[in-house]
């Protein structure tokens, strides 16, 4: 109990989604530098849970769009739901997530359903919220004036009120990309791999946990610039007030 | 009793974990049972609490003193984004990896994970106080210091106690991994299930969502108590007017 001693057990337990450190000591004295010539040799290794990282970032952020975006507008034209969701999606952002794998992991099994299931379920209150503010904070004379041109409710939703609420939108997004990238890492205890699974493999070992968690933060900041130079292509008019 | 857990499954297996004890995996020690399970728990939230005391007590200053002098925008936004993109896996592994085991370094890695939200919205609730207030307190010949104490941070307190309150949920749920660092708190049975059993998994699972819910509401009455009475009556004041002004528009939309 006072070692490390868990680990290979773990490992055991959960073979196809642990790395295999072995090896690791003939490049590198102790195994527990940080090594830049075994971070070299072994990179490919973290190819694939990359890969595993960036669908378990990008397939709950899809579908938690989507709903979160649903869901919003559902409350924007039902007032009364407002307060309901809003309580609803905080309560699910406040399930701590490794408790939240493993619990689903009774229910639906293991693999990447239920960890896309749990993640998106942490996209919620980050996209709900800020497609909420957004669509508030247009002004009412706007949308009083949309109303005067003879815009029906829709023609304002889609050509008023969404286009000026899509600064805050994204912000929502950016904030939702970051973060799933963080809570994939635990995306392990689902047995659904990604880079939480590389670092738990081996974490007394520098060199490994150091190069996962710089990819982590990598695809996190990848994300976040993919969905800021979207955003600049969606409203080519922020740019001319911006800058 | 025991053909109710029998039809819950395996949430019946770990809820009788949580009540009895029972024999490890490997048959040699006695595991579960409500005093290790109080045990880790305490352990849970005294590691969370020390943490999230220590990330206020260095962070709500600053975010506080940033918001007053109104610059340094960048800073103090900037922190929690980069906070965000850090793992908190990576975060907490990292110290472990180069600090080495024990209480004080994962202590140290999770008041860098609650610093960011408390910085940020420490800073956002002080410039969220209206500016004519600030200029009516500077009138009446209050200090900056006394300006920044007895009217930015009463105001600002709602915003404050809902970063702390972020900010403590998510080391709770981070302290889960604080056993890698031989600190036996819930997530003790969550790492190692080959001496605790799935049962013992699930149930140290249910038990750290409960504290978290717990810790969640216990926040929330806390930032409902120190909420100024004149906030709220603006509150509700604001309300009613948002739906008086909202009432014509939709009677001329609906015909």
């Amino acid at each position: 109990m006072s070692d490390l001693t868990y680990i290979p057990v773990l490992a055991q337990l959960n073979d196809d989604f642990f790395g295999n450190r072995e090896g690791a000591a003939d490049r590198c004295p102790g195994n527990n530098g940080l090594c830049p010539g075994w971070i070299a040799d072994n990179f490919s290794d973290y190819l694939h849970p990359f890969w595993e990282h960036v669908l378990l970032s990008i397939v709950p952020l899809a579908i938690g769009f989507v709903i979160a975006t649903s869901l919003a507008l559902f409350a924007h034209r039902y007032r009364v739901a407002q307060p309901f969701f809003l309580a609803f999606v905080g309560a699910l952002f406040t399930i701590p997530s490794i408790a939240f794998y493993l619990i689903l992991l009774n229910i639906t099994g293991r693999g990447f359903g239920t960890a896309v299931v749990v993640l998106t379920a942490y996209t919620q209150v980050l996209i709900y919220r800020n497609v909420m503010t957004g669509l508030q904070e247009v002004p009412a004379e706007t949308v009083d004036v949309a109303n005067g041109m003879g815009l029906s409710q829709r023609q304002i939703l889609f050509r008023v009120e969404l286009p000026m609420a899509l600064p805050t939108i994204f912000a929502g997004l950016r904030i939702a990309a970051s973060s799933t990238v963080g809570i994939a890492g635990f995306a392990f205890f689902a047995g659904a791999g990604g880079l939480g699974g590389e670092i738990f493999s081996d974490p007394a070992f520098k060199g490994n946990v150091v190069t996962a968690s710089l990819l982590m933060i990598l695809l996190a900041t990848a994300l976040e610039l993919i969905v800021l130079l979207v955003q600049r292509l969606c409203t080519p008019w922020e740019r001319a007030v911006a800058t | 009793m025991t053909t109710i857990f029998a039809a819950l499954g395996p949430f019946g297996d770990a809820i009788d974990f949580i009540f009895q004890q029972r024999e490890s995996q490997a048959g040699t020690v006695q595991v579960g049972g409500l005093g290790e399970i109080w045990e880790l728990t305490w352990m849970h939230l005294k590691l969370s609490l020390a943490a999230t005391a220590i990330a206020t007590a260095v962070a709500l200053p600053i975010g506080v003193w940033l918001g007053h002098i109104g610059r340094y925008q960048f800073l103090a936004i900037s922190t929690s984004n980069i906070g965000r993109a850090v793992p908190a896996l990576g975060l907490v592994v990292f110290f472990i990896a180069f600090l080495g085991v024990g209480f004080g370094n994962v202590c140290l890695a999770l008041v860098l994970l609650a610093i960011p939200p408390i910085i940020t919205n420490a800073y956002v609730g002080i410039r969220g106080v209206d500016r004519e207030t600030v200029d009516a307190a500077k009138g009446n010949g209050l200090t900056g210091m006394q300006i920044a104490g007895r009217v930015e941070l009463p105001l600002a307190l709602p915003t404050i106690m809902a970063g702390i309150r972020i900010a403590l949920v998510s080391v709770i749920a981070t302290a889960t991994i604080a056993p890698l660092a031989n600190v036996d708190t819930l997530g003790r049975p969550i790492v190692s299930p080959n001496v605790y059993g799935t049962a013992g998994q699930l149930a140290a699972c249910i038990v750290v969502a409960l504290v978290t819910f717990a810790a969640d509401a216990a926040m929330a009455a806390l930032q409902r108590a120190v909420t100024p009475r004149g906030i709220k009556i603006q509150a509700s004041q604001s309300r009613s007017r948002g739906r008086r002004f909202v009432s014509p528009k939709r009677s001329i939309q609906s015909t």
